[in-house]
Protein backbone atom coordinates (compact mmCIF):
# COMPACT_ATOMS: atom_id res chain seq x y z
CA UNK A 1 0.00 0.00 0.00
CA UNK A 2 1.31 3.78 -0.64
CA UNK A 3 1.58 5.99 2.22
CA UNK A 4 -0.87 8.09 1.24
CA UNK A 5 -3.38 5.43 0.81
CA UNK A 6 -2.63 4.20 3.91
CA UNK A 7 -3.24 7.50 5.59
CA UNK A 8 -6.30 7.80 4.01
CA UNK A 9 -7.68 4.75 5.14
CA UNK A 10 -6.51 5.43 8.89
CA UNK A 11 -7.63 8.61 8.92
CA UNK A 12 -11.03 9.06 7.07
CA UNK A 13 -11.87 11.95 9.41
CA UNK A 14 -8.87 13.76 7.86
CA UNK A 15 -5.13 14.39 8.71
CA UNK A 16 -2.09 17.04 8.80
CA UNK A 17 0.85 14.72 7.57
CA UNK A 18 3.80 15.70 5.90
CA UNK A 19 6.90 13.86 4.20
CA UNK A 20 9.92 15.71 3.30
CA UNK A 21 13.45 14.11 2.90
CA UNK A 22 11.64 10.73 3.69
CA UNK A 23 10.83 11.62 7.36
CA UNK A 24 7.23 11.85 8.10
CA UNK A 25 5.23 14.16 10.32
CA UNK A 26 2.05 15.40 11.84
CA UNK A 27 -0.99 14.16 13.16
CA UNK A 28 -4.12 12.44 11.90
CA UNK A 29 -7.62 12.34 13.79
CA UNK A 30 -9.74 9.16 14.29
CA UNK A 31 -13.41 8.48 14.09
CA UNK A 32 -14.40 9.80 17.60
CA UNK A 33 -12.05 12.57 17.37
CA UNK A 34 -8.86 11.21 19.20
CA UNK A 35 -5.75 12.46 17.80
CA UNK A 36 -2.72 10.26 16.89
CA UNK A 37 0.50 11.81 16.63
CA UNK A 38 2.39 10.46 13.49
CA UNK A 39 6.35 10.40 13.35
CA UNK A 40 7.95 7.60 11.00
CA UNK A 41 10.22 6.95 7.68
CA UNK A 42 9.00 7.08 3.76
CA UNK A 43 10.89 6.09 0.65
CA UNK A 44 13.20 3.65 1.74
CA UNK A 45 15.63 5.96 3.34
CA UNK A 46 18.48 5.07 5.03
CA UNK A 47 18.66 6.58 8.67
CA UNK A 48 21.67 8.63 9.50
CA UNK A 49 22.69 10.69 12.29
CA UNK A 50 20.66 14.07 11.47
CA UNK A 51 17.14 11.89 10.40
CA UNK A 52 17.36 9.81 13.88
CA UNK A 53 18.08 13.58 15.71
CA UNK A 54 15.24 15.03 13.84
CA UNK A 55 13.04 11.73 14.76
CA UNK A 56 13.96 11.72 18.47
CA UNK A 57 13.43 15.41 18.88
CA UNK A 58 9.91 14.99 17.82
CA UNK A 59 9.24 12.19 19.89
CA UNK A 60 10.44 14.18 22.72
CA UNK A 61 8.13 17.02 22.09
CA UNK A 62 5.20 14.67 22.04
CA UNK A 63 6.56 13.15 25.06
CA UNK A 64 6.83 16.27 27.03
CA UNK A 65 2.87 16.80 25.96
CA UNK A 66 0.25 15.68 28.30
CA UNK A 67 -2.23 14.80 26.13
CA UNK A 68 -1.79 11.18 26.31
CA UNK A 69 -2.73 10.97 22.36
CA UNK A 70 -0.49 7.53 20.83
CA UNK A 71 2.36 7.99 18.70
CA UNK A 72 1.72 5.68 15.07
CA UNK A 73 5.12 5.44 13.13
CA UNK A 74 5.05 4.27 9.84
CA UNK A 75 8.08 2.88 8.38
CA UNK A 76 9.26 2.41 4.80
CA UNK A 77 13.34 2.53 5.33
CA UNK A 78 16.18 0.90 4.40
CA UNK A 79 19.27 0.29 6.78
CA UNK A 80 20.84 2.88 8.98
CA UNK A 81 23.14 4.44 6.57
CA UNK A 82 26.16 3.22 6.16
CA UNK A 83 28.72 5.06 6.19
CA UNK A 84 32.22 6.83 7.61
CA UNK A 85 31.13 9.95 8.90
CA UNK A 86 27.96 8.31 10.45
CA UNK A 87 30.01 5.85 12.50
CA UNK A 88 32.76 9.12 12.58
CA UNK A 89 30.14 10.99 14.52
CA UNK A 90 28.93 8.42 16.65
CA UNK A 91 25.48 6.78 15.23
CA UNK A 92 24.89 4.18 17.55
CA UNK A 93 24.29 6.99 20.30
CA UNK A 94 22.21 8.63 17.59
CA UNK A 95 19.91 5.77 17.11
CA UNK A 96 19.95 4.39 20.51
CA UNK A 97 18.46 8.38 21.09
CA UNK A 98 15.38 7.76 18.79
CA UNK A 99 15.16 4.32 20.86
CA UNK A 100 15.31 5.29 24.04
CA UNK A 101 12.83 8.67 23.18
CA UNK A 102 10.03 6.21 21.78
CA UNK A 103 10.10 4.36 24.65
CA UNK A 104 10.02 7.49 27.14
CA UNK A 105 6.98 8.66 25.54
CA UNK A 106 5.90 5.01 25.93
CA UNK A 107 6.32 5.81 29.85
CA UNK A 108 4.86 8.87 29.56
CA UNK A 109 1.12 7.52 28.53
CA UNK A 110 1.56 8.10 24.77
CA UNK A 111 0.95 4.25 23.16
CA UNK A 112 4.06 3.72 20.21
CA UNK A 113 2.37 1.62 17.46
CA UNK A 114 4.74 1.30 14.48
CA UNK A 115 3.33 0.38 11.22
CA UNK A 116 5.58 -1.61 9.02
CA UNK A 117 4.46 -0.74 5.57
CA UNK A 118 7.79 -0.94 3.53
CA UNK A 119 11.61 -1.95 4.33
CA UNK A 120 13.54 -1.59 7.55
CA UNK A 121 16.52 -3.70 7.86
CA UNK A 122 19.44 -4.00 11.12
CA UNK A 123 19.84 -1.08 13.38
CA UNK A 124 17.36 1.26 11.62
CA UNK A 125 15.09 -1.46 12.45
CA UNK A 126 16.37 -1.70 16.25
CA UNK A 127 15.70 1.51 16.57
CA UNK A 128 12.28 2.60 14.77
CA UNK A 129 9.87 -0.39 14.52
CA UNK A 130 11.37 -2.67 17.36
CA UNK A 131 11.58 0.07 19.49
CA UNK A 132 7.40 0.64 19.24
CA UNK A 133 5.04 -1.17 21.75
CA UNK A 134 3.58 -2.71 19.59
CA UNK A 135 4.56 -3.28 15.98
CA UNK A 136 1.81 -4.19 12.99
CA UNK A 137 2.70 -4.84 9.38
CA UNK A 138 0.75 -4.73 5.58
CA UNK A 139 1.43 -7.56 3.64
CA UNK A 140 4.41 -6.20 1.44
CA UNK A 141 6.41 -5.08 4.30
CA UNK A 142 9.94 -6.60 3.82
CA UNK A 143 11.51 -6.81 6.88
CA UNK A 144 15.12 -8.08 7.44
CA UNK A 145 18.21 -8.12 9.49
CA UNK A 146 20.42 -8.60 6.72
CA UNK A 147 20.02 -9.08 2.88
CA UNK A 148 20.95 -13.10 2.21
CA UNK A 149 23.90 -11.77 -0.51
CA UNK A 150 25.79 -9.70 2.25
CA UNK A 151 24.87 -12.69 4.73
CA UNK A 152 26.61 -15.15 2.37
CA UNK A 153 29.52 -13.20 2.59
CA UNK A 154 29.74 -13.14 5.93
CA UNK A 155 28.96 -16.43 6.79
CA UNK A 156 31.00 -17.91 3.73
CA UNK A 157 27.94 -19.98 2.37
CA UNK A 158 26.58 -20.01 -0.93
CA UNK A 159 23.48 -17.53 -1.89
CA UNK A 160 21.69 -21.53 -3.11
CA UNK A 161 22.67 -22.87 0.13
CA UNK A 162 21.56 -19.86 2.46
CA UNK A 163 17.92 -20.14 0.31
CA UNK A 164 17.80 -24.06 0.43
CA UNK A 165 18.22 -23.44 4.43
CA UNK A 166 15.68 -20.60 5.05
CA UNK A 167 13.19 -23.16 3.67
CA UNK A 168 13.78 -25.23 7.01
CA UNK A 169 14.23 -22.69 9.27
CA UNK A 170 12.38 -19.25 10.04
CA UNK A 171 15.06 -18.12 12.50
CA UNK A 172 17.77 -16.20 10.09
CA UNK A 173 15.59 -15.65 6.23
CA UNK A 174 14.28 -12.47 5.47
CA UNK A 175 10.98 -10.98 5.10
CA UNK A 176 7.98 -10.15 7.24
CA UNK A 177 6.82 -14.08 7.71
CA UNK A 178 9.65 -15.34 9.19
CA UNK A 179 9.97 -12.02 11.54
CA UNK A 180 6.39 -12.41 12.46
CA UNK A 181 6.67 -16.02 13.57
CA UNK A 182 9.49 -14.99 15.98
CA UNK A 183 7.07 -12.39 17.87
CA UNK A 184 8.49 -9.35 16.65
CA UNK A 185 5.20 -8.45 14.38
CA UNK A 186 1.98 -8.28 16.30
CA UNK A 187 -0.63 -8.48 13.93
CA UNK A 188 -0.27 -8.03 9.95
CA UNK A 189 -3.53 -5.73 8.72
CA UNK A 190 -5.74 -6.27 6.19
CA UNK A 191 -5.60 -3.56 3.65
CA UNK A 192 -8.63 -4.38 2.28
CA UNK A 193 -10.62 -3.22 5.44
CA UNK A 194 -10.40 0.42 7.04
CA UNK A 195 -7.30 0.62 8.89
CA UNK A 196 -9.15 3.03 10.90
CA UNK A 197 -10.99 0.14 12.48
CA UNK A 198 -8.37 -1.69 13.25
CA UNK A 199 -6.06 0.96 14.58
CA UNK A 200 -9.03 1.74 17.30
CA UNK A 201 -9.48 -2.21 17.78
CA UNK A 202 -5.34 -2.53 18.94
CA UNK A 203 -5.75 1.40 20.61
CA UNK A 204 -9.14 -1.07 22.27
CA UNK A 205 -6.50 -3.68 23.91
CA UNK A 206 -4.47 -3.47 27.13
CA UNK A 207 -0.73 -2.67 25.99
CA UNK A 208 0.65 -4.64 28.45
CA UNK A 209 4.28 -5.74 28.70
CA UNK A 210 7.10 -7.12 26.78
CA UNK A 211 5.55 -10.40 25.23
CA UNK A 212 7.06 -10.82 22.18
CA UNK A 213 9.14 -13.58 23.18
CA UNK A 214 5.93 -15.46 24.31
CA UNK A 215 4.74 -14.88 20.78
CA UNK A 216 7.48 -16.39 19.20
CA UNK A 217 6.89 -19.64 21.43
CA UNK A 218 3.18 -19.76 20.10
CA UNK A 219 4.30 -19.19 16.80
CA UNK A 220 7.34 -21.77 16.64
CA UNK A 221 9.80 -19.21 15.70
CA UNK A 222 11.75 -18.79 18.69
CA UNK A 223 11.47 -22.42 20.69
CA UNK A 224 13.43 -21.19 23.74
CA UNK A 225 14.04 -17.16 24.26
CA UNK A 226 10.80 -16.61 26.82
CA UNK A 227 11.91 -20.05 28.67
CA UNK A 228 15.50 -18.75 29.31
CA UNK A 229 14.92 -15.01 29.55
CA UNK A 230 12.08 -16.35 32.06
CA UNK A 231 14.26 -18.98 33.90
CA UNK A 232 16.93 -16.55 34.65
CA UNK A 233 14.77 -13.99 36.60
CA UNK A 234 13.43 -16.94 38.35
CA UNK A 235 16.82 -17.71 39.53
CA UNK A 236 17.78 -13.87 40.46
CA UNK A 237 14.53 -13.17 41.83
CA UNK A 238 14.40 -16.00 44.10
CA UNK A 239 16.31 -14.48 47.06
CA UNK A 240 19.20 -16.24 49.72
CA UNK B 1 40.33 -8.20 48.73
CA UNK B 2 43.71 -10.40 49.46
CA UNK B 3 47.08 -9.51 48.09
CA UNK B 4 46.86 -12.26 45.58
CA UNK B 5 43.76 -11.65 43.86
CA UNK B 6 45.19 -7.58 43.89
CA UNK B 7 47.96 -8.82 41.59
CA UNK B 8 46.25 -11.37 39.33
CA UNK B 9 43.77 -8.37 38.85
CA UNK B 10 46.49 -5.95 37.99
CA UNK B 11 47.87 -7.98 35.32
CA UNK B 12 44.85 -9.25 33.46
CA UNK B 13 44.64 -7.46 30.18
CA UNK B 14 40.95 -7.37 29.65
CA UNK B 15 41.42 -7.58 25.46
CA UNK B 16 43.04 -10.71 26.13
CA UNK B 17 41.07 -12.88 28.99
CA UNK B 18 38.25 -15.00 28.66
CA UNK B 19 34.53 -13.83 29.69
CA UNK B 20 34.69 -16.02 32.82
CA UNK B 21 38.02 -14.66 33.67
CA UNK B 22 36.79 -11.02 32.93
CA UNK B 23 33.88 -11.61 35.65
CA UNK B 24 36.38 -13.61 37.96
CA UNK B 25 38.77 -10.39 37.41
CA UNK B 26 36.00 -7.83 37.67
CA UNK B 27 33.39 -8.71 40.78
CA UNK B 28 34.84 -9.66 44.22
CA UNK B 29 36.49 -12.58 44.52
CA UNK B 30 34.69 -15.93 44.58
CA UNK B 31 31.09 -13.61 44.68
CA UNK B 32 29.60 -14.79 41.04
CA UNK B 33 26.73 -17.29 41.26
CA UNK B 34 25.86 -17.52 37.47
CA UNK B 35 22.19 -18.53 36.08
CA UNK B 36 21.41 -20.83 33.04
CA UNK B 37 25.16 -22.00 33.37
CA UNK B 38 27.03 -24.13 31.43
CA UNK B 39 25.66 -27.06 33.26
CA UNK B 40 22.26 -26.44 31.83
CA UNK B 41 23.37 -26.91 28.42
CA UNK B 42 21.13 -24.81 27.14
CA UNK B 43 22.82 -24.22 23.64
CA UNK B 44 21.76 -22.72 20.54
CA UNK B 45 18.70 -24.76 18.82
CA UNK B 46 19.88 -23.05 15.79
CA UNK B 47 23.71 -23.58 14.90
CA UNK B 48 23.26 -27.66 13.99
CA UNK B 49 21.41 -26.24 10.87
CA UNK B 50 24.54 -24.37 9.82
CA UNK B 51 26.68 -27.60 11.07
CA UNK B 52 28.24 -25.38 13.39
CA UNK B 53 29.52 -26.35 17.03
CA UNK B 54 27.28 -24.87 19.99
CA UNK B 55 28.65 -23.83 23.58
CA UNK B 56 26.99 -24.71 26.48
CA UNK B 57 26.59 -21.02 27.70
CA UNK B 58 26.04 -19.57 24.03
CA UNK B 59 29.04 -17.36 24.75
CA UNK B 60 27.24 -15.62 27.60
CA UNK B 61 27.52 -15.34 31.45
CA UNK B 62 24.95 -13.71 33.76
CA UNK B 63 24.73 -13.91 37.09
CA UNK B 64 24.56 -12.13 40.18
CA UNK B 65 27.74 -10.89 42.21
CA UNK B 66 29.22 -8.58 44.22
CA UNK B 67 31.12 -5.49 43.76
CA UNK B 68 32.94 -3.91 46.41
CA UNK B 69 30.48 -4.84 49.15
CA UNK B 70 27.75 -3.84 47.36
CA UNK B 71 25.13 -6.64 45.84
CA UNK B 72 25.32 -5.92 41.73
CA UNK B 73 23.97 -8.26 38.74
CA UNK B 74 26.89 -9.09 35.76
CA UNK B 75 27.03 -10.18 31.89
CA UNK B 76 30.09 -11.16 29.87
CA UNK B 77 29.87 -11.96 26.42
CA UNK B 78 32.50 -14.25 24.89
CA UNK B 79 34.05 -12.71 22.01
CA UNK B 80 35.82 -16.26 21.02
CA UNK B 81 32.59 -17.66 20.54
CA UNK B 82 31.01 -17.11 17.20
CA UNK B 83 32.46 -13.49 17.56
CA UNK B 84 30.35 -12.65 21.30
CA UNK B 85 27.31 -12.15 18.48
CA UNK B 86 23.89 -12.12 19.92
CA UNK B 87 21.72 -15.40 19.19
CA UNK B 88 18.44 -16.55 20.27
CA UNK B 89 19.83 -17.85 23.82
CA UNK B 90 22.57 -15.59 24.39
CA UNK B 91 20.29 -12.54 23.74
CA UNK B 92 17.75 -14.06 26.12
CA UNK B 93 20.02 -14.54 28.80
CA UNK B 94 20.43 -10.64 28.89
CA UNK B 95 17.07 -9.97 28.78
CA UNK B 96 16.36 -11.62 31.72
CA UNK B 97 19.20 -10.68 33.59
CA UNK B 98 18.01 -6.89 33.48
CA UNK B 99 14.36 -7.85 33.57
CA UNK B 100 15.10 -8.99 37.26
CA UNK B 101 17.28 -5.86 37.80
CA UNK B 102 14.31 -3.99 37.33
CA UNK B 103 12.48 -6.23 39.60
CA UNK B 104 15.17 -6.06 42.38
CA UNK B 105 16.42 -2.46 41.98
CA UNK B 106 20.26 -4.11 41.43
CA UNK B 107 22.65 -2.35 39.01
CA UNK B 108 24.21 -3.91 36.33
CA UNK B 109 27.35 -4.60 34.93
CA UNK B 110 27.35 -5.82 31.01
CA UNK B 111 31.28 -6.20 29.80
CA UNK B 112 30.38 -6.64 25.76
CA UNK B 113 32.44 -8.29 23.23
CA UNK B 114 30.41 -8.76 20.30
CA UNK B 115 30.05 -8.43 16.50
CA UNK B 116 26.47 -7.70 16.99
CA UNK B 117 23.29 -9.75 15.39
CA UNK B 118 24.63 -13.83 15.10
CA UNK B 119 23.70 -14.26 11.49
CA UNK B 120 22.43 -17.71 11.47
CA UNK B 121 20.03 -16.78 13.83
CA UNK B 122 19.42 -13.50 12.63
CA UNK B 123 15.81 -12.66 13.33
CA UNK B 124 16.20 -14.27 16.68
CA UNK B 125 19.42 -12.16 17.70
CA UNK B 126 17.58 -8.57 16.38
CA UNK B 127 14.50 -9.37 18.30
CA UNK B 128 16.38 -10.35 21.69
CA UNK B 129 18.36 -6.57 21.03
CA UNK B 130 14.88 -4.90 20.65
CA UNK B 131 13.75 -6.62 24.13
CA UNK B 132 17.78 -5.95 25.96
CA UNK B 133 17.36 -2.20 25.23
CA UNK B 134 13.37 -2.18 26.18
CA UNK B 135 14.20 -4.08 29.37
CA UNK B 136 17.32 -1.85 29.91
CA UNK B 137 15.71 1.27 29.52
CA UNK B 138 12.76 0.31 31.77
CA UNK B 139 15.20 -0.55 34.43
CA UNK B 140 17.09 2.58 34.03
CA UNK B 141 13.70 4.56 34.28
CA UNK B 142 13.13 3.09 37.63
CA UNK B 143 16.46 4.06 39.03
CA UNK B 144 19.03 1.19 38.45
CA UNK B 145 22.43 1.71 36.54
CA UNK B 146 23.73 -0.11 34.13
CA UNK B 147 27.27 -0.01 33.36
CA UNK B 148 28.65 -1.18 29.78
CA UNK B 149 32.72 -2.16 29.62
CA UNK B 150 34.02 -2.36 26.20
CA UNK B 151 37.67 -3.31 25.64
CA UNK B 152 37.38 -7.46 23.77
CA UNK B 153 38.58 -8.49 20.95
CA UNK B 154 35.56 -8.50 19.21
CA UNK B 155 34.29 -4.48 20.23
CA UNK B 156 30.73 -3.59 20.24
CA UNK B 157 29.29 -3.75 17.12
CA UNK B 158 25.99 -3.91 14.81
CA UNK B 159 23.12 -3.90 18.00
CA UNK B 160 25.70 -4.14 20.43
CA UNK B 161 26.31 -0.43 19.93
CA UNK B 162 22.57 0.51 20.40
CA UNK B 163 22.50 -1.43 23.97
CA UNK B 164 25.33 0.15 24.50
CA UNK B 165 24.31 3.55 24.07
CA UNK B 166 21.72 3.30 25.95
CA UNK B 167 23.54 2.17 28.90
CA UNK B 168 24.16 5.10 32.24
CA UNK B 169 27.86 4.95 32.07
CA UNK B 170 30.14 3.54 29.54
CA UNK B 171 33.61 2.56 30.36
CA UNK B 172 36.47 1.77 27.42
CA UNK B 173 39.46 0.96 27.01
CA UNK B 174 41.46 2.40 23.32
CA UNK B 175 41.08 -1.36 22.12
CA UNK B 176 37.15 -0.88 23.01
CA UNK B 177 35.39 -0.22 19.40
CA UNK B 178 32.23 1.18 19.32
CA UNK B 179 30.21 1.69 16.28
CA UNK B 180 26.75 0.23 14.30
CA UNK B 181 28.07 -0.98 10.71
CA UNK B 182 31.38 -2.24 11.08
CA UNK B 183 34.27 -1.55 8.64
CA UNK B 184 33.93 -4.51 6.31
CA UNK B 185 30.38 -4.20 5.96
CA UNK B 186 30.55 -0.57 5.08
CA UNK B 187 33.57 -1.20 2.52
CA UNK B 188 31.35 -4.56 0.92
CA UNK B 189 28.41 -1.83 0.38
CA UNK B 190 30.14 1.22 0.05
CA UNK B 191 33.23 0.42 -1.03
CA UNK B 192 37.08 0.80 -0.44
CA UNK B 193 36.84 4.63 -0.70
CA UNK B 194 34.35 5.23 1.87
CA UNK B 195 35.96 2.79 3.92
CA UNK B 196 39.04 1.17 4.22
CA UNK B 197 38.33 -2.20 6.39
CA UNK B 198 42.25 -2.99 6.07
CA UNK B 199 43.66 0.27 7.58
CA UNK B 200 43.86 -0.49 10.90
CA UNK B 201 44.94 2.99 12.40
CA UNK B 202 42.17 4.47 10.26
CA UNK B 203 39.63 1.88 12.15
CA UNK B 204 40.81 2.49 15.11
CA UNK B 205 40.48 6.49 15.59
CA UNK B 206 37.43 6.50 13.70
CA UNK B 207 35.35 3.88 15.83
CA UNK B 208 37.86 2.88 18.90
CA UNK B 209 37.63 4.34 22.50
CA UNK B 210 39.89 7.29 22.64
CA UNK B 211 37.47 9.06 19.79
CA UNK B 212 34.80 8.20 21.46
CA UNK B 213 35.84 9.11 24.94
CA UNK B 214 36.50 12.75 23.18
CA UNK B 215 33.56 12.88 21.53
CA UNK B 216 31.15 12.36 24.86
CA UNK B 217 30.14 8.66 23.34
CA UNK B 218 32.14 7.01 26.64
CA UNK B 219 32.88 8.24 29.69
CA UNK B 220 35.73 6.57 31.10
CA UNK B 221 38.83 5.72 29.69
CA UNK B 222 41.19 3.47 31.34
CA UNK B 223 43.93 0.97 30.77
CA UNK B 224 43.92 -2.61 29.26
CA UNK B 225 43.46 -3.97 33.03
CA UNK B 226 40.62 -5.92 34.65
CA UNK B 227 41.90 -3.89 38.03
CA UNK B 228 41.17 -0.78 36.12
CA UNK B 229 37.92 -1.70 34.41
CA UNK B 230 36.93 -3.08 38.30
CA UNK B 231 38.02 0.64 39.93
CA UNK B 232 35.88 2.36 37.28
CA UNK B 233 32.98 0.56 37.40
CA UNK B 234 33.07 0.96 41.32
CA UNK B 235 33.81 4.58 40.38
CA UNK B 236 30.86 4.51 38.60
CA UNK B 237 27.99 2.89 40.26
CA UNK B 238 29.33 5.57 43.89
CA UNK B 239 27.95 8.43 41.46
CA UNK B 240 24.40 7.15 40.07
CA UNK B 241 22.69 8.92 37.31
CA UNK B 242 19.17 9.34 36.42
CA UNK B 243 17.35 8.72 33.03
CA UNK B 244 14.09 10.76 32.26
CA UNK B 245 12.88 13.07 30.21
CA UNK B 246 15.39 15.99 31.66
CA UNK B 247 17.96 13.07 30.35
CA UNK B 248 17.02 12.48 26.75
CA UNK B 249 16.00 16.44 26.10
CA UNK B 250 19.40 17.05 27.36
CA UNK B 251 21.14 13.89 25.47
CA UNK B 252 19.10 15.45 22.10
CA UNK B 253 21.18 19.14 23.06
CA UNK B 254 24.39 17.78 23.07
CA UNK B 255 23.90 15.25 20.26
CA UNK B 256 22.36 17.99 18.22
CA UNK B 257 25.68 20.74 18.96
CA UNK B 258 28.02 17.50 17.98
CA UNK B 259 26.24 17.59 14.35
CA UNK B 260 26.80 21.42 14.27
CA UNK B 261 29.99 21.53 15.86
CA UNK B 262 31.77 18.63 14.20
CA UNK B 263 29.01 17.51 11.41
CA UNK B 264 31.70 18.63 8.39
CA UNK B 265 34.85 16.38 9.73
CA UNK B 266 36.27 14.45 7.21
CA UNK B 267 38.72 12.81 9.71
CA UNK B 268 38.45 11.93 13.76
CA UNK B 269 41.86 14.24 13.64
CA UNK B 270 39.69 17.15 12.44
CA UNK B 271 37.23 16.41 15.38
CA UNK B 272 40.28 16.43 18.19
CA UNK B 273 41.96 19.77 16.73
CA UNK B 274 37.92 20.85 16.68
CA UNK B 275 38.00 20.24 20.15
CA UNK B 276 41.19 22.38 20.63
CA UNK B 277 43.31 19.50 21.56
CA UNK B 278 46.38 20.24 20.29
CA UNK B 279 49.00 18.76 18.85
CA UNK B 280 46.83 15.32 17.94
CA UNK B 281 49.14 13.32 15.45
CA UNK B 282 50.54 11.91 18.37
CA UNK B 283 47.15 11.03 20.07
CA UNK B 284 46.46 7.24 19.15
CA UNK B 285 49.83 6.87 20.52
CA UNK B 286 49.57 7.85 23.95
CA UNK B 287 49.13 6.01 26.85
CA UNK B 288 46.17 6.32 29.17
CA UNK B 289 47.37 9.23 31.57
CA UNK B 290 49.07 11.34 29.10
CA UNK B 291 46.13 10.94 26.89
CA UNK B 292 44.06 12.12 29.70
CA UNK B 293 45.68 14.73 30.80
CA UNK B 294 46.35 16.20 27.07
CA UNK B 295 42.05 15.52 26.82
CA UNK B 296 41.54 17.26 29.91
CA UNK B 297 38.82 19.83 30.35
CA UNK B 298 38.91 19.51 26.20
CA UNK B 299 36.74 16.62 25.57
CA UNK B 300 32.72 16.46 25.19
CA UNK B 301 31.11 15.08 28.08
CA UNK B 302 27.81 13.07 28.08
CA UNK B 303 27.39 13.87 31.79
CA UNK B 304 23.34 14.03 32.81
CA UNK B 305 23.06 13.88 29.19
CA UNK B 306 22.85 9.61 28.23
Amino acid sequence: MELDDILASLFPAGHEVRVAHGRIAGHGVLRDGRRIHVVGLADGIALGVEDAASLAAQVLAIARQTDAAPILMPIDSSSQRMSRRDELLGLNEYLAHLAKSLLLAEQAGHRTIGLLYGGSAAGAFIATALATGTLVALPGAHPEVMDLPSMARVTKLSLDVLREKAKATPVFAPGLDNLARTGAVHATWDPAQPLTAQLEALLAEPAGDDARDLLGQQRQGRPKAAAIAARVVHEATRGG
Amino acid sequence: MSVISALRNETTSWYEASARQRIDALVDRGSLTEFVGPAARETSPHLAIFGLPTQLDDGIVVGEAALDGRAVLVAAQEGRFMGGAFGEVHGAKLVGLLRAARATRRDVLICFDTGGVRLQEANAGELAIAEIIRALVLARLAGVQVVGLIGGRAGCYGGGGLIAACCSTLIVTEQGRISVTGPEVIETNKGVEEFDSKDRAFVWRTMGGKHRYLIGGADRLVADSAAAFRAAAIGALSSPTVLDAGTLDAEQARLERRLARFGTAEDATEIWSALGIDPVDDLPALDESSFLARAGGKRESADGAR
